[in-house]
């Protein structure tokens, strides 16, 4: 896998797609590869109109006290990104350069800014929803950056990326339904822009002991669908596509309630937009000009 | 005593839709509103009254489905440790 990896990374660079940023997982996008970018974001902004999604956009930082209940910490502590800045005085402001000039670990000079980077980009919209939800739950289209900690040579594991989400908040049978409506529907988007999709039951990356718990609940509950792909390797397929149901997470951490008075379950799907682009460069070739026209035509209508 | 145990902590960390004290032994706790999230809390809460570690494999769902079966896991790791 890292062999491979690191040959489609290579290839990626020197096509001018992604710009490297000097550490592993980061990247500047080229126009070619913004421009697969926002198609697929036009596609799916369409697909989630079908479902009367109201389109909200959200920075890439959510307030520490969203994070806190979002119970983040708990499943994925090695994922997470904290903003720090620093709150100190002059003498501190001295104390910071020296530390810096000296090539000392200046950022322990630093202090939390009671923020944190979104590792996904439902986490700022549920706050918005604390009450009771209309009759039949509500629907969202939501896109932004999501930061997650886990540098890697594989450019499908980037730390800074994109999510594309269509999120329903109602009851339990709701979000069950949207959860199997998106993979279907994901699944066609994709097989559409001839890629070889399959549908797998998956699991989170959870940390630690309490972690191998959830993901084996996670599993045996089918909560968790990927769209997999090959991507870097063939042998490992790449999840660009995920349709989670959530349970009542999300609805008992922020007090959100369906109109019939019961505890909201959510579901999600999220499409890794920069994964998609990938898949696509990977499947059909890195220079755009030249793809399937079938393929062009579907992004570029 | 193991099983005042076992409730106590559903009671607590459980978070189901029924009352705990009159739930049957062997009833499905994940009907009655048992989540992944709180099963976990459960399992924890358990490893800090009884003062053992779950072993990985019994890190799972069913270990945690009923009160009964929570007792017979509990029974076995509690006596392995007397052993």
């Amino acid at each position: 896998m890292g062999i491979v990896a690191t040959s489609f990374r290579d290839e990626l660079l020197a096509a001018g797609l992604l710009v490297p940023l000097g550490a592993d997982g980061l990247y500047g996008r080229a126009a070619a590869f913004e421009d697969v970018v926002d198609a697929l974001a036009r596609l799916i902004v369409s697909l989630g109109a079908a479902d009367g999604a109201a389109r909200i956009r959200f920075p890439p930082i959510e307030p520490r006290s969203v994070f806190d209940r979002t119970d983040y910490l708990r499943s994925f502590p090695d994922l997470t990104g904290a903003v720090v800045t620093f709150r100190g005085d002059d003498a501190g402001h001295a104390r910071l350069l020296a530390a810096a000039d000296t090539g000392d670990d200046w950022t322990e000079l630093l202090e939390p800014a009671d923020a944190m980077l979104c590792p996904a980009v439902c986490h700022p919209l549920y706050p918005t929803l604390t009450g009771t939800l209309p009759a039949g739950g509500a629907t969202y289209d939501l896109q932004g950056w999501c930061f997650r900690h886990e540098p890697s040579v594989d450019p499908a594991r980037m730390q800074a990326f994109r999510q594309h989400e269509i999120v329903y908040v109602g009851d339990a049978a709701g979000a069950r339904a949207h959860r199997d409506r998106w993979v279907e529907r994901g699944t066609e988007l994709l097989a559409d822009l001839g890629l070889d999709v399959e549908a797998v039951v998956a699991n989170d990356p959870f940390f630690g002991r309490v972690g191998r718990m959830l993901a084996t609940n996670q599993r045996d509950q089918e909560l968790k669908i990927e769209l997999v792909v090959t991507v870097a390797s063939a042998d490992q397929p790449t999840a660009v596509v995920s349709s989670n149901c959530h349970e009542d997470h999300f609805g008992a951490a922020f007090g959100i309630n369906t109109a019939e008075g019961d505890v909201a379950h959510s579901a999600c799907v999220g499409f890794g937009l920069e994964r998609v682009t990938l898949a696509l460069l990977r499947r059909h070739g890195l220079d755009v000009e030249r793809w399937p026209s079938t393929v062009r035509d579907r992004l570029w209508p | 005593m193991t099983d005042d145990v076992i409730r106590a902590v559903l009671a607590e960390h459980g978070r189901l839709a029924v009352d705990v004290a009159a739930l049957d032994p062997d009833a499905d706790l994940y009907q009655v509103g048992l989540t992944s999230h709180a099963s976990v809390n459960v399992m924890l809460a358990l490893e800090d009254s009884f003062d053992f570690e779950f072993p990985e494999q019994m890190l799972r769902k069913r270990t945690f489905e009923s009160i009964a079966a929570i007792r017979a896991v509990v029974d076995g790791l509690t006596r392995a440790e007397v052993d």
